[in-house]
Formats: C-alpha cells, structure tokens, sequence
C-alpha cells in the first residue's frame, strides 16, 4: 500500500465533464438560433407563432449567455479543477470521504439551480441585470454552491502533500474570491412578498441600488465576471495542460507571477469601461479607460508565457490537433486582450459602443480563447479519467479548423457591422441633419448577420464533432495503460 | 515574499482578496450618495407604470434597447436630451442595455403614441419596413401582474423613502403628487384607472373588452410605461 503510486479519484471531474459537453452544445445552438433571428426574424417563431413567447430573441438571449458561462464554461472549470486539484497537491479525493461528500453534493445542487434557472429564464424571471438575472432564491442558490466549492479547494489544501502552490491553484482562488465578492455585492436585493407582508410573486425582488449607482456596481460585477469566470480559470488550464501535454516547462516563473498579481490588481478597476459617456463621473470613466489600457500588460504576460512555452517545440503545433487548440487560444488570447483595450478607449468606444462590434469582441474571446482552451483541457483529460485513447485524431484536427473559420467568420462580420453602424448612427448632411433614419442601420447589416450565423454555425458543428469524439472515448476506444499517459495525450487514427 | 505566501494558503488568499477588492472600495463607494439624488422633474413609478416596466424587463427589451443617451450632437438629435444621474433616481434596476440593435428609448414618450405602439408590438414591420424586431403577439393576452409592483412600490417606499403621496417639484415650476394606495385593492383600483385611459386610445376589442371587465392586459401596462419614458 505504502509503496504504490497515488490512485486520483475522478468522480466528479466526470460529472462535471458530462455536464460542460452537454450545456457545451445545447447552449451554443441557442447561440446559433439567436443569430439566425437576427438574420431573418421568423426564427423567432421557430416553434409556431403561439409558442413565440418563450423561442423569441429577447428570453433566448440570457439563456444563451448565462448556459454557456455557466454552463459550459464553469463546469468544465470545475472538472478541471477536481482534476489539477488533486494531481498538483498531490493528494486523492479518495483519501477524504467529507471531500468526496461535498464534492458530489457541488454538482448536484449546481444542476439543480441549472435547471431552475433555465425554466425560470424561459418563462421571463430575470432581474435584467446582464449575467446576473436570478432572482434572490437563486441568488441564494449560487452562493450554497459556491460556498461548496470553496469547501472543496480550501479543504483539498488542507490535507495537501505539495507544500508549495502551483500557478493554477492560485488562478483558482482568485477565481473563487473574486466571483464571491462580485456575487453577493451585485445581487444586493430586498424580497418584495417579504418586505410588503405578502403581495405579489414570492420569488420578486428589487435591487438595493438605484440608476447610476446600480449600473456601476452591474457594470464592476459584468465586466469582472468575464474576469473571474472567463479569464483567470481558464489561465489556470493553461498553466497547467499546456506544459503537460508538451512535455515542456512553464517558460518564466517571474514572468507568471508578474502577470497574476497585475492582473489580479489591474482587472476589477477597469469595469468603468463599459459606461463610457454615460452619468457616471467623469473621472470614474477616465479610471476604466486608463486601467483598461494597463491590463494588456498581465494579459499579454500570460499569452506569451504560454506561447514561449512551446520555443523549440513548435513542430508539436504541427503534429497534434490538441496543441493547436491550446496555442490558437492563447493567441487568440492576445488578439481579445489587444482589442478590448482599443475598445476602451474613449474615442473609439464612442463609435463602438452599442453595437455589433462589442458582440464581435466577446466571441473572439469567448470562442477562440475560452472555448479553445477549454476544448483542449477536456480532450487532454478525457484519456486519463477513462484510461482510453481519444477516439479520432483526425476529427479533432477537422474539429479545429472548422471552429476557427467559424470563429474569423464571426469576428470580422461584427467588426464591419458595429463599425458601419457606428459610423451611419453619427453620419450628418450637409445641412447638419442625420444622414440615415435608425432603420438604415439596421437594414444595412443584413449580409453580415447572415455571416455571422454561418460562423457561429460552424463553431456549432465543430462542438457536435467535439461531443461524438469524446461519447466514443468515453465508451469504446482503444484502452491504454499508465505509461501511455504521460505527456503527449495518445489518440486513434 | 510570493514564494512564502505560495506555501501559506490562508495569507495568500487574504492578500489575493485585499489586491481584487481595493478597485472596488476606490471606484464605487465615494460617489455613492452623490449619484442618487433625484433631479427636479423626476417622480417615482405610478402602479400601472412600475407593472409595464417589469413586463419591460420580463421580455427583455433591454437586451435589444438602450435607455441612455449619450452626450453627442448625433444622439440629442435622434432621441432628445442627453442623459443625466438625477433621472434614475427612481430606476431599480437601471435599464441602460448595452446594446442597440433597436433604437435608444430614453424618451420614446415624446414622440411616440399608444396607437403606434399598438400597431408595431402586434407587428414591427408593417410600421417600420425591414424592421427585425419580433411581434409581441403574446403581451395582448397575458394578464399584468399588478399585485407585485404594488409590492415593489410599498417595499421602496419603505426602505429607500421613495416619496409616494408627496408633493414633487417638476422643471415648470408645478407640482406633482404620484399617488400610492393604502390597501391591495386601492392599488388595483388605481392601476385600472390608469389603464382606462391607455386602452381608450387602443384598437384591439379584446383588450378594451379585458379592462372594462377589470383585468389589465400586459400591453397596456407596457404602453403606460413607455408613454410615461420622457
């Protein structure tokens, strides 16, 4: 017993995997039909018109939103988390049957308040706020499960055998502390049934801050959610799959600790951003302008730690699909963290601001960092929970370059959208008037609606691809025995 | 130093939260008072306008609408004055959007009427030619839910002092008194009366039929709420 090498335990890594392809997939074929509504609007009575109601733009959007971050990306978070938790602390979630406990009872109450949440959207509870539309039972339900998880990573560290931190342990506590301050902070709301002795819908609530002050505390949550959520676990995987699967070492130590402690001091001023030009002071605006510029710095130091990585091992990009993914998202990383900034600053956000193009800057990170890495994180661990190879090599090369044609079809169509709209909405004749009624503007961006659906479709059509080519390594590839799993993860024709 | 905290779990954590939330402290808390205070000529929700800006947020309009105008000559001339803090005094929650794949509504009641928000919710492109909105067939047949704004109004009447049944100040000098019931029943009976007057400029029989019957349709509502954005 002594002697034998640690036996990981990866039973809720797998929940949680299941659940990031199912959501994975059926959040972004929510995606698609939005696009498409926006192409041509009979989609929006997809279902007939009596259905309308429930298939329309506006209760698709959020459902869209909230399933594939929270969905999609947070469960693959967690997978990813009850797999480099144990294998950089260097202990078991066997080891600890309150770990296990807590662990199960993480995911289960997480698919509870998923369901709830997609009903409760469908049917038209929200709060309005952006990726923060629960009501306060749900409310109450987030921090249950975020307050298991919490459980889970102290408790982890608690009974550790690595004394010393991995870089992605610490991306994975700021990620809890952080979306923990932002959540509760945000979601400050009074219970109207409890407050007025018992009128009205139980589940009502109304926020505690007013105008202004509501949108900026909305404003600190929304863009740091991205942050927290979207960003630094998804650092964490690449810290830690990218040098395993290569086989290479993390290429600066100092290089990582600059980025993450800059990021983690830079990120949450720069929120501001989002309400340029609106009644927020001036000097607050100016604040997420500024700060928005510096954040390229801990972005770029952790892309191009990644990228350095790879220095002499860049013929790996060649041979294995599952190196690609990692390399384009970090790039892509770049290319997302070089925009934003541009878009912050406030001469070009004055332009861009309330169109396509910030739709446009949202996927390239989401889809071509987010979801790449992500991508690339499961492929990697799928082999070693189930001790199989991946089924098909060449899927997931085809895979990877369908998404990233969805990808650039989807971006460079916002892009030529938001900036034609930008530029129409502010267009004056020569005699001062406006140049184009607000239907022009609208009508005008047609093709490019039409582009972008076909990109998002693609994506879509790579995840469905994705999905067959983890169900078959699931259940019927190749087994593989331990010293196959050592770095280059080991895949079928 | 971060070699020392990478083997302290409990002070690297501490000092991780202290880095993230120092923004926050900085940015939002100083102004907090300042940017609620009310302008003069803004007033609190009506029953009947509170019920329609719930239906409002209920069918996501702000996902497509902004309500802020911004400070540029080409949008004061598109949609009026720009925006100011004191004007949402009143908004909980704060409807800006942030995105415009339909025009900003900030002040869609100076130039827009029932009749025409009739005819575009029932069918957007009939009045506004490549229009890609959808129609709102369903909001026509749903029942507002009146009971739960009335909730909302007592609850921030309550705990923020929004100043129901008092005498405000608006821009020409007059006063204005927005009207808060005592009971339940005051409150529906006030919300009808307010959707009384919407319905008389309305078309649809079925909905006249269902206000005169004492029920308030989710358009109407929604029409109360949009004619009162000024």
């Amino acid at each position: 017993m002594e002697n034998r090498p640690l036996e990981y335990d990866y039973t809720v890594a797998k929940l949680f995997m299941y659940n990031a392809i199912f959501v994975g997939v059926a959040g972004m074929l929510a995606g698609v039909v939005l696009a498409w509504q926006m192409a041509f609007p009979q989609f929006n009575y997809i279902l007939g018109v009596e259905f309308a109601e429930y298939t329309n733009f506006g209760r698709l959007r959020a459902i869209h939103t909230d399933s594939v971050i929270y969905g999609f990306v947070l469960s693959a978070v967690w997978s990813t988390w009850y797999y480099i938790g144990q294998r950089v602390l260097k202990v078991s979630m066997a080891e600890s049957k309150f770990l296990m406990f807590v662990g199960k009872a993480h995911f289960w109450i997480y698919m509870a308040a998923s369901i709830i949440i997609v009903i409760g959207l469908q049917l038209g509870i929200t709060s309005s706020k952006e990726y923060s539309e629960f009501e306060w039972p749900i409310d109450l339900g987030i921090v249950v499960v975020w307050v298991l998880w919490g459980i889970s990573i102290f408790g982890l560290i608690g009974i550790r055998r690595e004394k010393s931190l991995y870089i992605s342990i610490w991306y994975y506590i700021a990620t809890f502390l952080a979306v923990a301050m932002l959540h509760i902070f945000n979601n400050a709301e009074i219970p109207t049934y409890l407050a007025s002795g018992g009128i009205g819908n139980w589940y009502h609530s109304v926020s505690m801050y007013a105008g202004t002050n509501d949108a900026l505390v909305q404003w600190w949550f929304g863009h740091n959610a991205v942050a927290f959520v979207l960003t630094t676990p998804i650092i964490a995987m690449s810290y830690y799959f990218l040098p395993k699967e290569s086989g290479q070492a993390v290429y600066s130590y100092k290089l990582s600790l600059l980025a993450f402690w800059g990021l983690m001091f830079v990120y949450l001023w720069a929120g501001g951003h989002h309400l340029l030009f609106s009644t927020v002071p001036d000097w607050m605006q100016t604040m997420g302008s500024v700060f928005s510029v510096v954040l390229i710095l801990p972005s770029w130091g952790s892309a191009v730690n990644m990228l350095l990585t790879m220095k002499g091992e860049w013929q790996q990009v060649a041979a294995s699909p599952l190196i690609k993914f990692m390399v384009m998202a970090s790039t892509f990383y770049m290319f997302s963290t070089l925009e934003g900034p541009i878009q912050a600053i406030k001469s070009v956000n004055a332009l861009a601001h309330f169109t396509d193009w910030i739709v446009g800057h949202v996927h390239d990170g989401a889809l071509g960092w987010v979801g790449f890495m992500v991508i690339a994180a499961l492929f990697h661990m799928a082999p070693r929970m189930f001790k199989r190879e991946i089924y098909s090599k060449s899927l997931m090369g085809m895979q990877f370059w369908i998404q990233t044609l969805g990808v650039i079809l989807y971006f460079t169509s916002m892009w030529i959208a938001g900036i034609t709209q930008g530029m129409m909405w502010r267009a004056h004749d020569e005699f001062g008037n406006l140049a184009y009624s607000f239907i022009d503007t609208v009508v005008v961006l047609h093709p490019y609606f039409i582009i972008r659906a076909v990109g998002g479709t693609l994506y879509l059509v790579g995840m469905v691809m994705f999905a067959y080519n983890m169900y078959k390594t699931m259940t019927s590839s190749r087994v593989v025995e331990e010293h196959e799993l050592q770095n280059a993860t080991p895949m079928g024709a | 130093m971060f070699h020392w905290l990478e083997k302290n779990p409990f002070f690297f954590a501490v000092t991780v939260f202290v880095v993230i939330a120092f923004a926050g402290l900085v940015e939002i808390l100083p102004n907090f008072a300042q940017a609620s205070r009310p302008i003069v000529g803004a007033k609190p929700y009506s029953t009947l306008e509170l019920t329609g800006r719930w239906v409002y947020i209920k069918n996501n309009c702000n996902g497509c609408h902004s309500q802020l105008i911004r400070p540029f000559k080409s949008e004061t001339d598109r949609y009026g004055h720009y925006s100011t803090s004191g004007e949402y005094a009143y908004d909980r929650p704060f409807l800006w959007g942030s995105k415009r794949t339909g025009p900003d509504l900030m002040r869609v009641g100076n130039y827009r009427t029932t009749d025409w928000h009739e005819t575009h919710m029932k069918d957007p492109a009939a009045v506004v030619p490549g229009s890609i909105m959808p129609a709102y067939t369903w909001l026509f047949k749903n029942t507002a839910d009146i009971d739960t704004a009335y909730a909302e109004q007592l609850t921030i009447q309550k705990f923020f002092a929004v100043p129901y049944n008092k005498e405000l100040p608006m821009a020409d000098g007059s006063k204005v008194t927005v009207a808060l019931a005592d009971t339940l029943e005051g409150a529906r009976a006030s919300a009808l009366e307010e959707a009384k007057v919407v319905a008389a400029d309305m078309k649809d029989q079925a909905v006249k039929d269902a206000v005169a019957a004492g029920q308030v349709p989710e358009i109407v509502a929604l029409i109360a709420y949009l004619n009162r954005l000024k």
